[in-house]
């Protein structure tokens, strides 16, 4: 379960975020949460921003896809070759 | 005139009268209307007439990029120009509950006189009722539109003429006017720049039909978006569709609260978006007329006609996948999972 | 960086299946344990990529789909007395009770308001002083926190007239269950949201006692392919782990924040799953602490004879053990707008997800 979408920071007043979706601002309690900054992108889950998300963690994420590319690469030499199809 | 509309507004004797003289034909005045006939006298010179009725209960009345008044106009106005006709008269009767401020029902009555104008069409006839307080919701529209049919368009609104390798048009984003809706309910909390696309299509239609292009079909994706009216093209057809995610147009801000509140954009209500179905050898040149025009810029060919999974609508997904489309079923609700 | 759309590549999606062909070579069966995975696998079309021997399951992890009919009854029980307001998640609003539904009782004048959030159930208490708002809280771990907030929050601000009808389960009693109950899983697609809650610590126990790997995995077209190589991967080396794949809102010790409060008012308890039964401390209720916003110690409340549906597999559904199309009410009986069972009414349930994104 549990639909929750990044949305990025824009105000702190208090315990209160104000963040936006795509243009659309939603006041996200942030009691759940600590030292969360304007400019974090944050989860939010039935009005509470549940997570801060780590940028950096995600470029790691989007690099390990990089590797798959690599794998693809060797798959289509390997193809070249053998003129097989290798899945 | 009262601040307020009372019981005597409906009551058949002088306010009433007066609300009629001093708003309704004021306002959305013409001759015929200026008769105040028990009916419009309508002169028209055609063998087919379209003839269609709908009725208008949204709340928030007031919302960005339109009100009820607009939609009670444009609705009904693409409803006719959906079906191939030149829409020419409309009638507008009015429920009112008891209470409702006089200055919000000019408000609305203004912007359907302006967009009768903005769609060339006359309101010709009307009623007005007034109800005890709590027996409707502020105000209640029904408009009904005659239109004219030329028999070349008579198959367009039957879609009898699709036939495989049809392309698939739609004249912008979808999901619009649903969003702008539930982000001016006020219990849900955001504040959005999104605005619904309310419009009438009928001027855009009538480039695209004076074009000589081969239209096989068209529908405006109302309520049950996008998704629903492929549905209804496909229904017990030797057919199906495929529509491709890319292709599809949703703005930035009605995608953020659709992935917050786990709502899927084909299936949320439009009030300016007609889709069509045309055949493949005009479709670029729809393409290109649609795009030209201020209603049409974010068109696109979102799809085709195909001798596959007849009878169903599927959709390539964004990231080369495929799954069905369907009606849908319920209205979607804003959930936490 | 967005966030999400840098997670959905139609290119990238192509290498990681065509990564996950190449080094599959046995039949695997995956389950995903969460509504907000079904939903994503079914509308991305996720399924129509992969290689035949790769199945993906749907278990129980729509809180809709495996709460207690009995639960909704109740609920239905107190929107009936008098002065009450009923505030729920529109995930609820359909869901049949025995005899009746929220949606059947709002027809009938019932006070029943859909929120977004616990605090805006909490804000209708505050308006209306002489009424009693009830709300009905669902949900795993990921919301649990929520609740737990809006109910510190209504201790802090004094509000006596705002109630809670707890539901609130986790999962990993739940998992452990369907493996003790012999269904066939060789790996867990783990709840991505729920362990940005927990952390990693409860998923331990599968790969030790049951050799079973789980891969906590986002909710993005490209996290989920990555995920089910992983998962392939461990399967394929008999090396099954409990790996993060969501790394960008997970880490290993979860919100220890949200932590604290969840535990400052609930309790764990035994609680019925659809499908499951009754399991071990699987559910929260009020701790005492908090014993006044308890709705279930506040209100004594007459609840109708359980009633279950005939036919209905939505049991056997959660369990993985059957498909949706196995079930001989799917989509002719039991449509999202008539729905028989829970599973049909949740957006994430799997029938609903299936009915939507998946019938042929």
């Amino acid at each position: 379960m549990c639909l929750s979408i990044p949305a990025k920071v824009l105000e702190i007043n208090g315990e209160v975020a104000k963040v936006t979706l795509g243009g659309t601002e939603y006041n996200a309690s942030l009691q759940l949460v600590e030292d969360v900054k304007i400019g974090d992108y944050v989860l939010i889950h039935t009005g509470f921003a549940i997570q801060k998300l780590s940028e950096k963690e995600a470029q790691e994420t989007l690099k390990l896809f990089n590797e798959f590319e690599e794998l693809n690469k060797q798959l289509d030499e390997e193809e070249e070759k053998t003129g097989k199809r290798i899945a | 005139m009262n601040e307020n509309i009372l019981l005597g507004h409906g009551s058949g004797g002088k306010l009433t009268h007066n609300l009629i003289s001093n708003l309704f034909v004021k306002h959305f005045s013409n001759p015929i209307l200026e008769k105040q006939t028990d009916s419009a006298i309508l002169e028209i010179n055609a063998n087919n007439i379209s003839f269609t009725t709908d009725s208008f209960v949204v709340d928030p009345l007031f919302f960005n990029g339109g009100d009820i008044g607009k939609l009670a106009v444009a609705g009904t106005v693409n409803d006719l120009a959906v079906s191939g006709a030149e829409p020419l008269f409309l009638s507008a009767s009015f429920i009112i509950e008891e209470g409702f401020s006089f200055s919000e029902l000019e408000k609305i009555v203004k912007s359907m006189a302006e967009e009768a104008k903005k769609a060339n069409i006359k309101i010709v006839t009307g009623d007005t009722k007034v109800v005890d307080r709590g027996k409707c919701d502020k105000v209640f529209i029904n408009t009904s539109g005659i239109g004219i049919l030329s028999e070349k368009n008579k198959e367009i609104s039957s879609g009898e003429k699709i036939e495989i390798g049809d392309k698939i048009i739609i004249n912008g984003t979808i999901g619009d006017h649903g969003m702008a809706i539930m982000a001016t309910r006020n219990d849900m909390n955001f504040s959005s720049n999104i605005k619904s696309d309310c419009a009438s299509l009928n001027q855009l239609i009538k480039k695209v039909i004076d074009s000589g292009a081969d239209i096989k079909f068209m529908r405006d994706a109302t309520r049950g978006g996008l998704s629903t009216v492929l549905c209804e093209i496909v229904e017990n057809k030797s057919y199906g569709i495929e529509i491709n995610e890319d292709d599809l147009a949703v703005n930035e801000n009605v995608r953020g609260i659709c992935e917050l509140l786990g709502f899927d954009p084909v299936y949320v209500a439009n009030e300016g978006k007609v889709v069509m179905v045309v055949s493949n050898k005009d479709s670029e040149k729809v393409l290109a007329i649609l795009k030209k025009d201020e209603l049409g810029k974010a068109s696109s060919i979102i799809g085709e006609v195909v001798d596959e999974h007849h009878g169903k609508g599927w959709i390539n997904t964004e990231i080369g996948g495929k799954r069905i489309i369907d009606m849908l079923a319920g209205e979607q609700l804003p959930r936490i999972c | 960086m967005k966030f999400i759309d840098e997670f959905r590549n139609k290119e990238k999606a192509k290498k990681i299946v065509r990564a996950i062909e190449n080094i599959s070579t046995k039949e695997i069966k995956l389950m995903e344990v969460c509504g907000g995975h079904t939903m994503s696998i079914q509308k991305f079309g996720i399924p129509s990529l992969l290689p035949p021997q790769i199945e993906l399951l749907s278990g129980p992890g729509c809180p809709v789909c495996v709460t207690d009919r009995k639960y909704i009854d109740q609920a239905i029980a107190y929107a009936r007395l008098d002065n009450v307001i009923i505030t729920t998640f529109g995930d609820l609003i359909r869901v049949p009770g025995s005899s009746s539904s929220l949606d059947n009782e709002k027809a009938k004048g019932r006070s029943i308001k859909i929120v977004y959030s616990i605090l805006d159930a909490l804000k209708i208490a505050k308006e209306n002083p002489t009424k009693k708002v009830i709300f009905l809280a669902i949900g795993f771990e990921t919301t649990v926190p929520g609740t737990a907030a809006g109910v510190i929050t209504a201790a802090k601000e004094n509000v006596d007239n705002f109630y809670v009808f707890s539901s609130h389960k986790v999962m990993p009693p739940a998992m452990n269950a369907l493996i003790d109950e012999g269904v066939k899983i060789n790996g867990y697609i783990g709840p991505g949201h729920v362990s940005t809650i927990t952390g990693t610590g409860i998923y331990s126990g599968l790969a030790e006692n049951f050799n079973v790997g789980c891969v906590i995995s986002g909710f993005e077209p490209l996290d989920l392919l990555q995920s089910i190589y992983m998962l392939v991967k461990q399967f394929e080396e008999k090396n099954p782990k409990v790996e993060i794949q969501y790394k960008r809102a997970v880490k290993v010790e979860g919100n220890i924040k949200a932590k604290e409060m969840m535990y400052d008012v609930f309790e764990y308890r035994d609680d019925w799953w659809r499908g499951l039964g009754t399991l071990a401390n699987s559910g929260l209720g009020i701790s005492k602490k908090y014993a006044k916003f308890d709705a279930e110690r506040k209100f004594d409340v007459e609840v109708e004879k359980t009633k279950e549906d005939k036919g209905c597999i939505c049991g056997e559904i959660l369990k993985g053990l059957k498909s949706p199309k196995d079930c001989s009410l799917f989509a002719n009986v039991c449509d999202p707008s008539n729905p028989v069972g829970a599973c049909m009414v949740s957006n994430e349930g799997a029938c609903h997800a299936f009915y939507k994104y998946n019938r042929e």
